[in-house]
């Protein structure tokens, strides 16, 4: 008897479910928590929550859940981990995806099921051009676009050759595949390595060194950063060739690299010290609520994919079935980003600026990213062709 | 020509660093019958070790014989506290104990220094690149390993076949009853067995930090390289394991080195790149099937009777 009683009252709850999920934002964000680079995925998160602090942990009045999920830095996880958030929780946004093969897995599920998607990073080449969707946009760039403003750099630096360096996967080819498409000078020299398990470069930076370039470009997010820089500082190159990258000094490598990663330039959309207001709120509340951390360029997108969605939610007060308004509503980008303002071009994929960034010592003597100048303005990437929207 | 030369000290280098690795390994599975998973574990412990005593002295040659010391410790203590009650049981018993262990150390690590990962900054005099030849340079960090890395295979090897401790582990590896049999305190030869692999563990950890970065979960993906020198070496020995170490080592540095560039001369550009790596990874792989066919006990298996 009572035993009945008791699933009868499961039962009623299960049933209100449904009812109680309607009046609230669900959120899914997909990311990697676990593993070496989960510090990337536990900056984005925290980001993500911060920019809901700041909106009152409310969209349009209504709450919002975020159900995060670990991708395990694996293509085939990410997209199970989508699955699940698209057909189980029945999210109604999907953010997050640090790795571009990962979002390239994960995509057709949520593109078929209709869910917005909100890459808080990964930008491959194939969703900016014949993979665009109007479900998916971005708040952080094509892959390309970063190393083609460290190649339009390198030939302002008179830089005549170049050896690069990158790893095998998606984003990898891409990113260099960026920086041959500006720089005019010669390539001497490619090399991919083994993603993400080879963490010893000493074959590569030997034929670098050997290709008497006059300078090395690499691409090496997270821990992969650390041990490059190490490994490029140990062999004795930095005194003889200098060295350009992308994503591959930030304010997580940043404190593991040390010295050497001084005087190494780098690319970026987002500097911590970019001086409009609400990056200076990010900012300064983040470190005020994370004690001894910084934000860094993954979690600002994450920070401006909150943004994102709840400009829409508002446009729409709350009636998410309006997916075409909410579509309209995000490419006018109708929010304060805190990278300054930006478009979005017919694929979604941001139209913004690109600034130099050098690694100096700050007020307080720690190592710190700094703006140096602006590379590019309003540069859109060079896929937006072969996207059939319009 | 200069470049062969330093690839091939980079293949040295990796290889003598992957036999640091291996050798505590075959020594436990050969001599004890055990399987140990979580010699990975040990690995990354030393380098965590290393990474804090040498913050704490501030001079990396004292931090890290303190590490290797207290690897050697941990090794003994894990030894006694938990895979002594395995010895006799099935080797599926053991890769599931074992695998608890790595899942135990990872998060015991990240509980105690956190998620991010550590530095561990080599002193200026290890920083500076040696001129070996002219015109051929090689970082001086890279070459203390290879010199400190002989030095201890030599120091096992005289262990190992010129003493009495040596000459019983090499019985346990032959016949582990038998020495049982003669009145052999094998409870005590094992704990200082298991004691050694994991200070060799230790020490292939701390020497590899400052080259990668310290971080959980480093001691995984080695260790299946691990596992691959010993089958090819053959299950239990010192010398099986050395050579086969730097087999692998030279096989892995020279085809990541060399294949990308054979493999443009038959393909595109394009393909070429993405083909290497893959197939450079692989290389390992196959030579272990092969050797796996040919002689599959290894290259020098320990004398069996």
């Amino acid at each position: 008897m009572k035993t009945s009683f008791w699933l009868a009252g499961v039962a009623a709850l299960a049933l209100a479910q449904p009812a109680f999920a309607a009046d609230t934002i669900k959120i899914g964000f997909v990311s990697t928590f676990s593993g070496p680079t989960a510090v990337i995925g536990n900056d984005m998160r925290n980001s993500f929550e911060l920019a809901l602090d700041h909106l009152g942990r409310k969209i349009d009045g209504k709450p919002v859940e975020v159900i995060y999920e670990d991708d395990q830095q694996k293509p085939d996880v990410g997209k199970q981990k989508t699955e699940k958030l698209v057909q189980s929780d029945k999210v109604d946004f999907i953010v997050g995806y640090i790795w571009s093969n990962v979002l390239l897995a994960s995509l057709k599920t949520a593109v078929d099921s209709k869910t917005f998607l909100i890459s808080a990073n990964a930008g491959p080449s194939q969703l900016a051009g014949e993979l665009c969707s109007p479900y998916v946009f971005s708040t952080s760039w094509q892959n390309d676009q970063t190393p083609q403003a460290m190649g339009t750099y390198m030939n302002q630096k008179g830089v005549k050759s170049v050896f690069l360096i990158g790893p095998n996967y998606a984003a990898g080819k891409d990113m260099l595949a960026g920086v041959k498409s500006t720089f005019k000078g010669e390539v001497v020299g490619e090399e991919y390595t083994v993603w993400p398990s080879q963490l010893d470069f000493s074959a590569e930076l030997s034929k670098a060194r050997n290709s008497k370039a006059e300078a090395i470009f690499v691409f090496y997010p997270g821990a992969a950063g650390v041990q490059f820089l190490n490994q490029y500082a140990q062999a004795g190159i930095k005194q003889q060739i200098p060295l350009y990258t992308a994503f591959t000094i930030d304010e997580l490598s940043l404190p593991l690299q040390k010295e050497n990663a001084l005087g190494v330039p780098g690319a970026q959309q987002w500097v911590n010290d970019l001086p409009n207001e609400q990056n200076k709120k990010f900012v300064a509340d983040y470190r005020k609520k994370y004690a001894n951390l910084r934000p860094t360029f993954y979690g600002a997108q994450s920070y401006d994919a909150a943004n994102l969605i709840n400009s829409a939610v508002v446009a729409v007060k709350g009636d998410l079935t309006k997916k075409d308004a909410m579509r309209d509503e995000m490419q006018k980008v109708n929010f304060k980003s805190v990278r300054g303002s930006y478009k979005y071009g017919n694929n979604h994929i941001p139209i913004q600026n690109f600034y130099l960034q050098d690694v100096v010592k700050d007020a307080d003597g720690q190592l710190a990213l700094k703006t140096v100048a602006t590379i590019v303005e309003n540069d859109q990437d060079r896929f937006h062709d072969k996207c059939p929207m319009k | 020509m200069f470049l062969l030369i330093e690839q091939l000290l980079n293949g040295l280098q990796f290889g003598l660093l992957l036999f640091l690795l291996a050798a505590g390994l075959t020594l436990v599975f050969g001599i004890m019958d055990f399987v140990n998973l979580a010699h990975g574990s040990l690995y990354m412990m030393g380098a965590y070790f290393a990474a804090t005593f040498v913050g704490w002295t501030g001079s990396f040659v004292f931090g890290a014989i303190l590490a290797l010391a207290a690897t050697l410790l941990l090794g003994i203590a894990l030894e006694f506290v938990a895979l002594r009650h395995l010895y006799g049981r099935d080797h599926l018993d053991q890769v599931l104990a074992t695998f608890g262990l790595i899942l135990f150390f990872n998060d015991m690590v990240r509980l105690i220094w956190g998620p991010a990962g550590l530095a561990l900054p080599l002193p200026t005099w290890l920083t500076t690149p040696v001129q070996l030849l002219p015109g051929v340079y090689y970082p001086a960090y890279r070459l203390s390993i290879i010199i400190v890395a002989l030095l201890v295979a030599a120091l096992l090897y005289l262990v190992v076949m010129r003493t009495r401790i040596g000459m019983l582990i090499r019985a346990g590896a032959s016949n582990r009853e038998m020495i049982g049999a003669l009145g052999i305190n094998i409870k005590l030869l094992f704990t200082l067995v298991f004691g050694l692999g994991a200070a060799l563990a230790g020490l292939a950890g701390l020497m590899q930090a400052p080259i990668l970065t310290v971080q959980i979960g480093m001691g995984e993906n080695i260790l299946i390289l691990a596992f691959v020198i010993i089958v090819i070496g053959g299950i239990g020995s010192i010398r099986g394991a050395f050579l086969a170490a730097i087999f692998v080592g030279l096989i892995d540095t020279l085809g990541r080195a060399f294949l990308p560039d054979l493999l443009r001369k038959v393909l595109s550009g394009a393909a070429a790149s993405t083909a290497a790596p893959a197939l450079s990874s692989m290389l390992i792989y196959l030579l272990m099937a092969i050797v796996l066919v040919l002689r599959p006990e290894g290259l020098f298996p320990a004398a069996k009777r």
